[in-house]
């Protein structure tokens, strides 16, 4: 991206926020095939501009959502606009502004990767000129150029997932679906995908991705929805989300239970491990509250073997409300 | 801008995508030309002198070469449609027809791309087999305009098969399926039909069968127009029977597509 577009691309998404309609908004989708309950009513509201992740397991019906919202399949019911046009009545211009990089890579694998871009700028009507030379920049932006001769059955898992976002980016979309866009990937391929997604956004776009990975929601989305057997079970920030499972804890491991007893009884709180040799005493893992814990603890003479400071992650989040049906359990606990 | 009508435009794209497959792959578009050949062969050379003795007026092999061409072109026709299912099929399932779904291009040009591709392949075949056939001693009396007549219904009759070959791979759900789907096409209306022996010859109730399916209304007008042989209500049949023929694979290949993605 050249920099003038990355400069209004940053303060642009929030002043949009107030004229243009919402990237995506969905009220009430359902999708049932026979007897199986796919989508259960969900309601979706995502700001141009912003990064949104939908995050489940498998089955959850995050692919079956981006099908939906990228006109590949119909909802049994429910509304849904994308870019300001209804996905009912105008599933064309839905598709004019849209880009979908699928969770099993949308490349023609007995082609090249410059003929597979070749092949995009011809159907976004690019005129001679012009096909080439986005096909080239982008070629070069996602490190394609020398493999870009070479027919796509030879990439490896990275290279086809950023020839796919290559191809999806030809023709320039307002609204990207990236369904589970690095799955699969080593960790570095992962990494350098990150890094593409939140250029993107610099750029303008609105991003929607599904993924099965707590830290690449943590990571990039600006908000996320946790799907679980058809609904959304929570939503919000990162840190709403954090917000919702209990503080995190100090993990103190001692050599004998003698000084576990000890130190139980001189802090007052925690849980005790009897078999583990832990005590987990609530905490923030701040250095202040970790030096208070430490200074009490040498005080009074007790032995500690190593300290481990958990704080809460999505994890916690996912496993609080997917693990547990009525999660008001787990919040009011 | 252009201002092509989008369906052409997309099309010629997916024709060129199509095509670029072809040349990459081109194995089984050349095994089904090798079948027709290979019958032209064995009933010209094994069968030739009996079955020509057979078809009366004291024919002879030659003979006999003349009466069968015609049967053999359709029956390239008919092998014809086999990869055609099989390629629809298989690109079906690939990741980026699913991609193309979600592009606002022109939607039949998918199915466009893959109907133009597969006559300009199966017309290849028929000109090999005609090549053969002349080169083993074919010899039609047949006019320029006769010849031009002969091609255009062979033609008609090519595309009308086309679609419903893509009808026949969308509907199917393995590319094995779709191999075999189309075999009354590629194999049992070709030979019950006037390929190989006159439809006189048959018991009555396949004969009426045989005489009116389309492969023998066709090949009776091409071994009229090529050989000068009677033509009769033959004519218009292979028309309207091409005609129909392609409507129904056009009307049905598009209502399967536009079923929701698998």
């Amino acid at each position: 991206m050249p920099p003038p577009r990355t400069l209004c691309g940053m303060s642009s998404p929030r002043q949009h926020a107030h004229q243009a309609p919402p990237a995506i908004e969905a009220v009430a989708l359902r999708k049932s095939y026979g007897d199986k309950v796919v989508l259960d009513g969900i309601d979706l509201h995502v700001p141009r501009g912003t990064i949104f992740a939908l995050l489940g397991p498998n089955g959850a019906g995050k692919t079956t959502t981006v099908q939906i919202l990228s006109t590949l399949i119909g909802a049994d019911s429910g509304e849904s606009r994308v870019a300001g046009h209804d996905l009912r009545t105008a599933p064309q211009s839905v598709r004019a502004a849209i880009g979908v990089t699928g969770q099993f890579s949308a490349v023609d694998n007995l082609i090249t990767g410059e003929e597979n871009m070749a092949l995009m700028a011809d159907l976004h009507h690019l005129d001679r000129h012009e096909g080439r030379r986005a096909t080239a920049e982008l070629l070069e932006r996602f490190d394609l150029v020398e493999a870009a001769k070479k027919p796509t059955s030879a990439y490896s898992g990275g290279m086809r997932r950023r020839l796919d976002l290559a191809m999806t980016l030809v023709g320039s979309p307002e609204v990207i679906f990236l369904d589970e866009p690095t799955t699969g990937l080593d960790p570095r391929s992962r990494h350098t995908m990150w890094q593409i997604i939140r250029d993107l956004v610099a750029g303008g776009v609105t991003v929607f991705l599904t993924t099965q990975y707590l830290e690449e929601a943590d990571q990039l989305a600006d908000r996320i929805a946790v799907l679980s057997g058809g609904r959304i079970v929570a939503e919000g920030t990162a840190d709403e989300l954090k917000r919702l499972v209990p503080g995190g804890h100090v993990q103190l491991r001692f050599l004998d239970p003698a000084e576990l007893a000890r130190a139980e009884a001189v802090l007052g709180l925690g849980i005790r491990d009897d078999e583990a040799l832990t005590l987990q005493v609530p905490g923030d893992g701040s250095v202040h509250t970790l030096r208070a814990l430490l200074d009490i603890l040498d005080g009074n003479d007790v032995a500690v073997d190593s300290l481990t400071v958990h704080t809460p992650d999505l994890d916690d989040v996912f496993f609080a409300v997917t693990g547990h049906p009525d999660d008001e359990k787990t919040q009011t606990r | 801008m252009s201002t092509t009508a989008p369906l052409v435009r997309d099309s010629r794209t997916m024709l060129r995508r199509n095509l670029l497959h072809a040349r990459r792959y081109p194995s089984m578009t050349l095994q089904v030309a090798l079948i027709p050949v290979f019958l032209l062969l064995l009933f010209v050379y094994v069968f030739g002198s009996a079955l020509g003795a057979g078809i009366g007026h004291g024919g002879d092999r030659t003979a006999y070469l003349a009466y069968v061409v015609p049967g053999i072109l359709l029956m390239t026709a008919g092998t014809g449609t086999v990869p055609t299912a099989v390629a629809v099929c298989t690109d079906m399932a690939e990741g980026v027809v699913a991609r193309f779904r979600t592009m606002a291009i022109s939607r039949p040009s998918i199915l466009v791309g893959h109907v133009v591709g597969s006559v300009i392949q199966t017309v290849i075949n028929l000109v090999l087999v005609t090549a053969v056939a002349l080169a083993i001693g074919f010899r039609p009396d047949a006019s320029p305009v006769e010849w031009l007549a002969a091609g255009g219904l062979l033609g008609l009759f090519v595309f009308a098969l086309t679609w419903l070959s893509v009808g026949l791979g969308l509907v199917s759900r393995t590319p094995e399926g779709a191999s075999n789907a189309p075999l009354p096409f590629s194999f049992l209306l070709p030979f019950v039909s006037s390929t190989f022996v006159p439809v006189d010859s048959m018991p009555s109730w396949i004969r009426w069968f045989a005489e009116y399916q389309p492969f023998t209304t066709v090949i009776e007008t091409l071994r009229g127009l090529l050989t000068g042989t009677g033509i009769g209500h033959n004519g218009w049949m292979a028309v309207a029977w091409s005609v129909g023929i392609a409507a129904l694979g056009f009307v049905w290949s598009l209502r399967l597509f536009d079923r929701d993605a698998r």
